[in-house]
């Protein structure tokens, strides 16, 4: 793998921090604070397209800044995994920068200026999360994230949000204590925290010394990834806007966690003493028991935001059990989940927030008959329902059929049947709000349509999206190619 | 040029007179001749720093006698690192204005900016001498200084400053007896002098009382638990331009006192190995952290939530001691500059909201965050950096507190230091949420705040992004300053 230097890893990084201080000039006009946004959204999103062929040529864009610590450089580097990330997070953050001024506006939410400058901090985190080049430097973005994202939480200032805030940053902040725990774990084991293909621990490093840094990482990165039991702060966080449930609590600030995991096994740890030590079938087993548990919890939530949470816990659980079979399949599955699962989500969580401004009912219980007034956005929902049940032909099903693939590849039946089970569970908890609205009595909708083409028309591109990515995997934006790139790189030997 | 020492030094304690003798005529004369007194120290201090990278120790002899007969000031890397951080606190809190800095406007009887350039003068004195005897008259000069400052809070400051005026005395007088100790059993009282001369004595009785002795009196002085009754009350009651001075840069000092006595005057396996000083100085400073951070959650008063909280971070200090391992000492030494920037930063926001608002309990300031953006960000900064958020500042201290953790395998500090974060978070996320995110009650004084003035924002504003370029730029700080100091420990 050869890198070249090249400033626009740091310039996605930094487009959204200037968008910031744009952003919170005092006494503008809303349009044209927006536009910040939407032109930072936009110019981040073309650099990281930019870097995406060269990537895919195996030729990595990498910039070390300056010393951040003795012999640790604060560097970035785009390598395959981080693109399709980085990728991923700065074309939702388009959609949902359109979505959240439709959003906001029809609320109508107050403090607009913190909430757009603050997802603007989240998405530069993001970004430095997916192109850190060592544990140092994602640890420092991972972090930034972590308090950007208070602000989005406590967003409504009732004593609700409040405490949801409390809550998430107890969860996040013990998460990040431990992380830097296994960071100067990992430093003193090796001496290094650039990240490697395959992994930085010398082999000589014994079996216990293994399965502490492992289990280190789990309690760190497992916070942002909700795997159970470190989950409850991802629903109580579901007081936000929706718009952040939408983009940050399905997109960025979950898939950071699920992101760390990545660079932990697959560029920290690695899988050959990973393997040895045994300690990935405890989190195997924690994240198999989170997909069924976080499926039949969901089933019983009557609030939307917090089902559809719920499903978040679960589908992240999917991503990190795929890493931890160490498997070329089930690394390509589980990677694509990323990306697909994103789009998915982000898509309902549009849908839930297109319905909270247009009708103001939040509960499941209150959706009768709704399909018939906002049929686009129903539709996309259904679409939706359907990929994350693992229906052919949207993108749902392209993932789990390498999950599944790569579970039988590992002789790992019990693990299979968990996919499965839980698509069947999918279908129950989502289709299930679809019959409500097409098919259920109603008398109460008559009056509403759809919400405001700022909304509509990002929640039909991301349905648009899955369906897409389910047919063409393979074409552009080549999700496929960069997974099997990064699994081959991870585990040796070809794609699956 | 060796005289960089006293050159940082003579400025301030020429300007101390000069200052006082004009502002028996005009009070913004003292202010303007305190200002200059230490611009010129800052030059001469900067200007150390520079030279003692190119060049190594620098030695300059008092009234041109050598050593052992002459006093001597000496700098080197740990003595210019610590001198330009008290300089350059001392004239952050002499721009910051006497009417918010003080609860009472300076009356022209008190000689306020004398007593501060004093006081500045002693502590800088203290790190730059290199001389046994003379090390205790700047300490007790900056002691004095200190007492009298803090009077200046009112009522209960006078009865908190004479509690501390009769402790910080005992400490005073033990560092006293052990330098008489040392003295009798080595004939000199130069440090270079003493370090050779006391290697054939490590096993006598005499030096180790005498080593005790210190480090108990400087332990007392630093505020190390539980020998920190003083501190909570004078750090509370003193005005909050003093208290920025005290916790920022004052506490510190005695903790660099240690720091020259365990490397420099004797070897450090002696307080590593034949006596357990770094053992008991590491248990006290890990106690110490989390009695500090869980009684600063109990606090609602903010200037005494601060001052438990600088209980707390000066075990961050100890525990670099304690460690007695390079990282660690790098991790407790770059504390001092981190918690300099920090604290003097709180302190001074605390002294902001009180003359803006008058309010100085933490449930009352609900609603500030938006009538005072730009105090409360440089607050908000802060608070993170003490929490230990990365990029800033108070991040590195903590890596590198948990790398010599780690290195010396104490599992105990390593659990100390992560929990005190978590702690942290607690009465500082507490105070974010109230200014940002909790409504305001419609109290008169919160709906009339505004931002203060730029006398008052300006230092303070200073501090923040100072702790965000500290963070940044701490890699150079560590291998260029710190490091060379650091490498006296066996690793």
């Amino acid at each position: 793998m050869e890198t070249y230097y090249s400033l626009k890893p740091l310039l996605a990084v930094l487009v959204s921090l200037l968008a910031v201080v744009l952003i919170v000039i005092p006494n503008q006009r809303p349009n044209v604070r927006e536009s910040w946004t939407i032109m930072a959204a936009l110019a981040k999103f073309a650099i990281v397209l930019s870097m995406l062929p060269s990537v895919l040529g195996g030729n990595y864009p990498a910039i070390t800044l300056f010393s951040i610590s003795p012999g640790i450089s604060l560097a970035l580097k785009v390598d395959s995994l981080g693109i399709i990330f980085g990728l991923s997070a700065s074309l939702l953050w388009i959609l949902t920068s359109f979505f959240s001024i439709g959003y906001v506006r029809g609320v109508p939410e107050h403090k607009q200026t913190r909430y757009f400058a603050s997802f603007a901090v989240c998405l530069s985190a993001t970004m430095g999360i997916a192109f850190a080049a060592n544990l140092l430097t994602l640890v420092i973005f991972y972090e930034i994230l972590t308090i950007a994202t208070y602000p989005l939480v406590i967003h409504k200032e009732t004593p609700e949000a409040i405490f949801g805030g409390r809550k998430y940053l107890v969860y996040l902040l013990t998460g990040g204590v431990f992380l830097l725990f296994a960071l100067a774990f990992t430093y003193q084991l090796s001496g290094t925290v650039d990240f490697q293909p395959g992994g930085i621990l010398p082999a000589q490093v014994s079996p216990s010394s293994v399965i502490m840094l492992f289990i280190l990482f789990l309690m760190s990165f497992g916070v942002k990834s909700a795997v159970m039991p470190l989950h409850s702060w991802l629903p109580t966080a579901m007081v936000a806007p929706t718009p952040v449930s939408a983009l940050l609590h399905a997109v960025a600030v979950v898939k950071a966690g699920v992101f760390g995991f990545a660079r932990a096994i697959g560029f920290v740890i690695g899988p050959a003493l990973l393997h040895q030590s045994g300690a990935a079938g405890v989190l195997a087993g924690f994240t198999a028991a989170t997909i069924l548990l976080a499926s039949l919890i969901a089933i019983r939530q009557d609030n939307l935001k917090m089902r559809l949470a719920y499903s978040t816990v679960g589908h992240l659980s999917y991503i990190v059990l795929g890493m931890t079979m160490l498997s070329p399949g089930a690394w390509v599955g589980a990677l694509l989940h990323i990306v697909n699962h994103a789009v998915m989500k982000i898509t309902l969580f549009f849908c839930a927030g297109a319905i909270y401004v247009r009708t103001h009912r939040e509960k499941v219980s209150e959706l009768n008959g709704i399909g018939r007034q906002m049929p686009i956005t129903m539709a996309a929902f259904t679409l939706a329902s359907l990929g994350l049940a693992g229906v052919p032909p949207i993108n749902g099903f392209i993932s789990k059929w390498y999950l599944v693939q790569g579970s039988f590849d590992g002789g790992q039946l019990a693990i299979a049947i968990v996919f499965l089970l839980s698509g069947l569970l999918n279908a129950g908890y989502l289709l299930s709000i679809t019959i409500r609205a097409f098919f259920a009595p109603s008398e109460r909708f008559t009056k509403f349509g759809e919400a405001s083409p700022l909304m509509v028309v990002p929640l039909a591109l991301t349905a648009l999206f899955s369906l897409l990515l389910g047919l063409f995997p393979e074409r552009f934006p080549y999700f496929y190619q960069l997974a099997s790139q990064v699994a081959a790189s991870v585990l040796g030997g070809g794609g699956p | 040029m060796s005289s960089l020492s006293i050159l940082t030094l003579a400025p301030l304690l020429l300007f101390a007179f000069i200052t006082t003798l004009v502002g028996i005529w005009r009070l913004k004369w003292a202010y303007a001749a305190a200002v200059i007194g230490m611009l010129l120290s800052l030059i001469a201090a900067g200007a150390g720093v520079f030279r003692v990278l190119a060049e190594g120790k620098l030695r300059h002899f008092l009234g041109g006698w050598p050593p052992p007969f002459g006093i001597e000031y000496v700098l080197d890397h740990l003595s210019a690192f610590m001198a330009l951080i008290i300089v350059f606190i001392g004239l952050i809190a002499v721009v910051y204005p006497p009417e918010a800095g003080l609860y009472q406007p300076p009356r022209k009887g008190i000689p306020m900016y004398g007593l501060l350039l004093l006081l500045f003068a002693g502590l800088v004195g203290v790190v730059v001498t290199g001389d046994l005897f003379n090390l205790f008259v700047f300490l007790e000069i900056y002691s004095l200084a200190s007492y009298a400052l803090i009077t200046l809070g009112g009522d209960r400051a006078v009865v908190a400053s004479f509690r501390y005026l009769i402790l910080g005395t005992i400490a005073g007088s033990f560092y006293l007896l052990g330098v008489g100790f040392i003295y009798f059993s080595t004939g000199t009282l130069n440090m270079a002098d003493a370090a050779q001369r006391l290697v054939p004595l490590y096993s006598s009785p005499v030096v180790m009382a005498a080593v005790a002795l210190i480090v108990i009196g400087m332990c007392i002085k630093m505020a190390l638990f539980p020998l920190h009754v003083w501190l909570p009350d004078a750090h509370s009651y003193a005005s909050p331009m003093v208290a920025a001075v005290l916790a920022g840069i004052q506490i510190e000092v005695a903790a660099y006192v240690v720091v020259r006595f365990m490397l420099t005057i004797f070897q450090p396996h002696y307080f590593i190995d034949v006596l357990p000083v770094t053992t008991v100085i590491g248990w006290m400073a890990a106690v110490g952290i989390i009695f500090g951070s869980v009684m600063a959650i109990a606090q609602r008063d903010f200037k005494r939530m601060l001052a438990y909280s600088t209980v707390a971070q000066v075990g961050y200090i100890g525990l670099g001691i304690g460690l007695a391992n390079p990282l660690g000492l790098i991790g407790g030494l770059l504390h001092i500059l981190n918690h300099a920037f920090m604290k003097s930063c709180l302190f001074l926001v605390a002294g902001g909201i009180r003359y803006k608002t008058g309010l100085h309990e933490i449930p009352k300031f609900a609603g500030l965050g938006r009538k005072m953006p730009l105090m409360m960000a440089a607050f908000t900064v802060a608070a993170l950096s003490m929490v230990g958020i990365p990029p800033t500042a108070g991040f590195f201290s903590k890596w590198y507190l948990v790398l010599g953790s780690i290195d010396a395998g104490n599992w105990v500090f390593l659990a100390v230091i992560l929990a005190s974060s978590l702690l942290t978070a607690v009465y500082f996320f507490r105070m974010v949420e109230k200014l940002y995110a909790v409504p305001s009650s419609g109290d008169a004084a919160v709906e009339q705040a505004t931002e203060p003035s730029a006398g008052i924002l300006v230092p303070i504003l200073v501090l923040a992004v100072g702790i965000i370029i500290l963070g940044l730029i701490n890699a150079l700080i560590v291998t260029q300053l710190l490091m060379p100091v650091a490498a006296l420990l066996p690793s």
